[in-house]
């Protein structure tokens, strides 16, 4: 009897079925849409940082200077003397300003704190590269004024500034290069870890000391160099083994070389910038960081969480939206839903007032009327559930074909942002430059999603089912003889 | 039998107490038959409402067949209600969603009787009041004669000791009314149940031999051996 006297219910009166369904429907819907954007603005915000520090990377360990040390101004060994003209080139490498190094044993000490499962060094430096050219005048001349001229053609991360020599002419160029040393042993982890090779090849472990190196794809369009061409840092010739291309975005370095290479050519001897760490598991993050904060010391930790927080632009204030505003308007639209399917559902039940009390007037538990009514109510509710599911991949799909574009931007390529160091000087130009990375939201709608959905949709007819229940619970056997309809 | 003793029945409005029954001492035999009439809101629902264990008493004992009907546990009175008890009521009280077969089987769930069995019963009970041919409409596809005969067939499929009926007759036209009356004594006569039914229908109350009167709480009855009593 229970279920034919559910299905006729659900039938002849499916007007009323439909207003309580269709409530809950719309919580239900809303609620699965803001879970899988914010699932998209989750999967976005990752590209974005694992484009930035590679995929496999949960910390960095890296060290900042004090202010004002580090930096500071480069000097060029180029002294202007004499008269004549004068050709000169130089190589000068550094660190970002702002961030000192550290020595090569705090990877080994990184890498023996528990649920670490892999950590790696990278050497992150800055190649100031002078070429020019001086022609210089004696005597004086009331017709010719010198002008310096600037350089900075290099476009991308490169600036360059022209320095104005007192008189006479200068032709003079100067190229900033970033160049990472990484650990080639291990492409899994580290700044290696998000790049994607398009041409060529990737390091293997064995060339940890060897002349090649792997370059990032727009800079080897700029400088038109191909697998198999050469790059020359401080009068060393590499070799391209690999053109790469960062997994989304722009790379970390402009050119990637074994770390070894890295620490000879700037004369930082077992010195690293960054130690990326890989924890054994997501949950052991943040163990792993208070770890490392707590056991090697003058360090600076950052997790790919703390590092969401540095990211800017359309990404992050879309990103805060979904997860502030999008989740109370879903709580409250899902409440009110709940509500409305209770106060409907308890309602159905006061205009079957004569109904209910003639069956407990014809000998009907009252436990079999509850359970009437909270069946109802649970059909209601799976009804709700199918529709709000439906609405809710709608709502996905259309955001995922929508597929809105959101930027972010960071404020510099590296974990360590420090000081803004000494100020002055062509340094200014490097890496630190902003990065913007455009990514395309989708909404993808997980299962679990959907099971959340389903559990919903449940609560909401068990939470309408209890009201009615109650409702339906209280009426006595009298209330057939009532007058009302 | 039904035996009544002292029974009052206070209903409080606000602040006043209405003495819907006030003391009433009343006894009906097994297989008996009263019709109880008085002026609206002379307390014959009420009267009706204890006979049939509805609601119970403020104070005194309504006993049938051995049960204090304002004594018993609900779930004893339940039981009471579903085995010996049939009601018929004045708005025929049909559940419009349910078929006029479905309608009936209701009265046999709390007894736990197989589906077959209630399919048969509940079919037998309707064509017993001459709507086999119906058993699978809906209320709002009969008229009110056929409705109220729905209603007569789920008081009696479960063969109950005691048909309780508040004016049946009331939401009808005379003719129908006279046709129900006839069913009613039929099944009374035939069955050997005890026949309790409120009417404000002077037509009615005039055919009874026994006639119970209800004025502000209080009852008196009495009997009319010539009585032209219903055919059927
Ligand atoms: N549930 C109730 N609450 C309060 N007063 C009631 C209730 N039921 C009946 N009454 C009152 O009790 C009196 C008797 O009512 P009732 O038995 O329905 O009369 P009748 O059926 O003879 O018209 C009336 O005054 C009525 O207003
Ligand atoms: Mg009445």
């Amino acid at each position: 009897m229970f279920f034919t006297y559910l299905r006729r219910e659900l039938r002849r009166r499916r007007k009323a079925a439909l207003v309580i369904s269709m409530g809950l429907a719309l919580g239900i819907g809303l609620v699965l849409t803001v879970t899988s954007v914010s699932a998209g603005m989750k999967n976005a915000q990752s590209t974005v940082l694992h484009s930035l520090y590679g995929l496999g990377t949960d910390i960095t360990v890296t060290k900042s200077a004090a202010a004002g040390a580090g930096g500071g101004a480069q000097k060029f060994g180029i002294q202007q003397s004499g008269s004549g003209s004068k050709s000169s080139s130089a190589d000068r490498l550094s660190v970002n300003q702002g961030t000192a190094t550290m020595a090569s044993s705090t990877v080994t000490q990184v890498a023996s704190q528990s649920n670490v499962e892999a950590a790696v060094g990278s050497l992150l430096l800055n190649d100031f590269k002078f070429d020019g050219s001086f022609k210089l005048k004696s005597g004086t001349s009331s017709t010719s004024t010198g002008t310096g001229q600037g350089g900075g053609q290099q476009g991308g991360e490169g600036g360059g500034q022209g320095g104005t020599p007192p008189s006479g002419a200068a032709n003079f160029s100067l190229n900033t290069l970033t160049i990472m040393g990484t650990d080639t042993s291990n492409i899994t982890v580290g700044p290696l870890s998000s790049l994607k090779i398009t041409s060529g090849v990737n390091f293997t472990s064995a060339q940890s000391n060897s002349l090649v190196a792997v370059v990032d794809s727009s800079y080897a369009t700029q400088k038109k160099l191909k697998v198999g061409s050469t790059v020359t840092i401080s009068g060393k010739a590499f070799k391209v083994i690999g053109i790469a291309t960062a997994s989304s975005g722009t790379s970390a370095a402009n050119v990637y070389i074994p770390l070894t290479q890295a620490q000879t050519l700037a004369d930082m001897k077992n010195k690293v910038t960054t130690v990326y760490v890989k924890a054994s598991s997501s949950q052991q993050i943040s163990a792993v960081k208070t770890a490392i904060t707590k056991n090697v010391s003058g360090t600076t930790v950052t997790t790919a969480s703390d590092l969401a927080s540095t990211v800017s632009g359309s990404l992050s204030t879309a990103a805060n939206l979904v997860t502030s505003m999008g989740k109370w308007l879903s709580l409250a639209v899902l409440a009110a839903a709940f509500l409305i399917s209770s106060l409907l559902t308890s309602s159905a039940v006061n205009r079957r007032v004569r109904e209910f009390g003639t069956l407990k007037a014809l000998g009907w538990r009252s436990k079999r009327v509850i359970g009437q009514v909270m069946g109802e109510a649970l059909v209601n509710g799976l009804i709700g559930g199918v529709l709000g599911i439906a609405l809710g991949l709608a709502g996905a799909a259309a955001i995922t074909a929508f597929s809105p574009t959101l930027s972010a931007s960071t404020a510099s390529s590296t974990a360590s942002q420090g000081g803004p160091g000494g100020g002055g000087g062509p340094g200014q130009a490097a890496s630190a430059a902003a990065k913007a990375i455009e990514v395309h939201l989708t909404a993808p709608v997980t299962l679990s999603a959907i099971a959340v959905a389903v559990a919903l949709a449940v609560a909401g007819g068990l939470v309408a089912g209890g009201f009615g229940g109650w409702r339906a619970s209280r009426l006595r056997p009298a209330d057939a003889l009532r007058r009302v309809e | 039998m039904y035996r009544l003793s002292g029974v009052t029945k206070h209903y409080s409005r606000g602040k006043e107490t209405v003495r819907a029954l006030d003391g009433i001492d009343l006894e009906i035999p097994d297989g008996g038959q009263l019709v109880i009439q008085g002026p609206t809101g002379g307390g014959k629902s009420t009267l009706l409402q204890m006979l049939g264990g509805l609601d119970r008493p403020t104070g005194g004992t309504v006993e049938l067949a051995g049960h204090d009907l304002g004594a018993i546990g609900e779930a004893k009175l339940t039981k009471v209600r579903a085995e010996l008890i049939g009601f018929v009521f004045q708005s025929f009280n049909l559940i419009p969603t349910l078929s006029a077969q479905e309608n009936v089987e209701t009265a046999l769930v709390p007894m736990g009787i197989a589906k077959e069995e209630r399919h048969k019963r509940a079919f037998a009970a309707l064509e017993s009041v001459g709507l086999g041919e119906r058993s699978n409409h809906v209320p709002s596809e009969l008229s009110g004669g056929q409705q109220q005969r729905v209603a007569i067939a789920r008081a009696l499929v479960k063969e109950p000791k005691v048909l309780l009926a508040d004016e049946p007759t009331g939401n009808l036209d005379e003719e129908t009314r006279d046709e129900i009356m006839e069913l009613l004594h039929g099944l009374w006569r035939e069955r050997g149940l005890t026949f309790i039914m409120v009417t404000h229908d002077t037509a009615i109350a005039g055919r009874a031999p026994r006639l119970a009167t209800i004025r502000a709480g209080k009852v008196t009855v009495s009997e009319n051996a010539d009585a032209q009593v219903w055919a059927g």
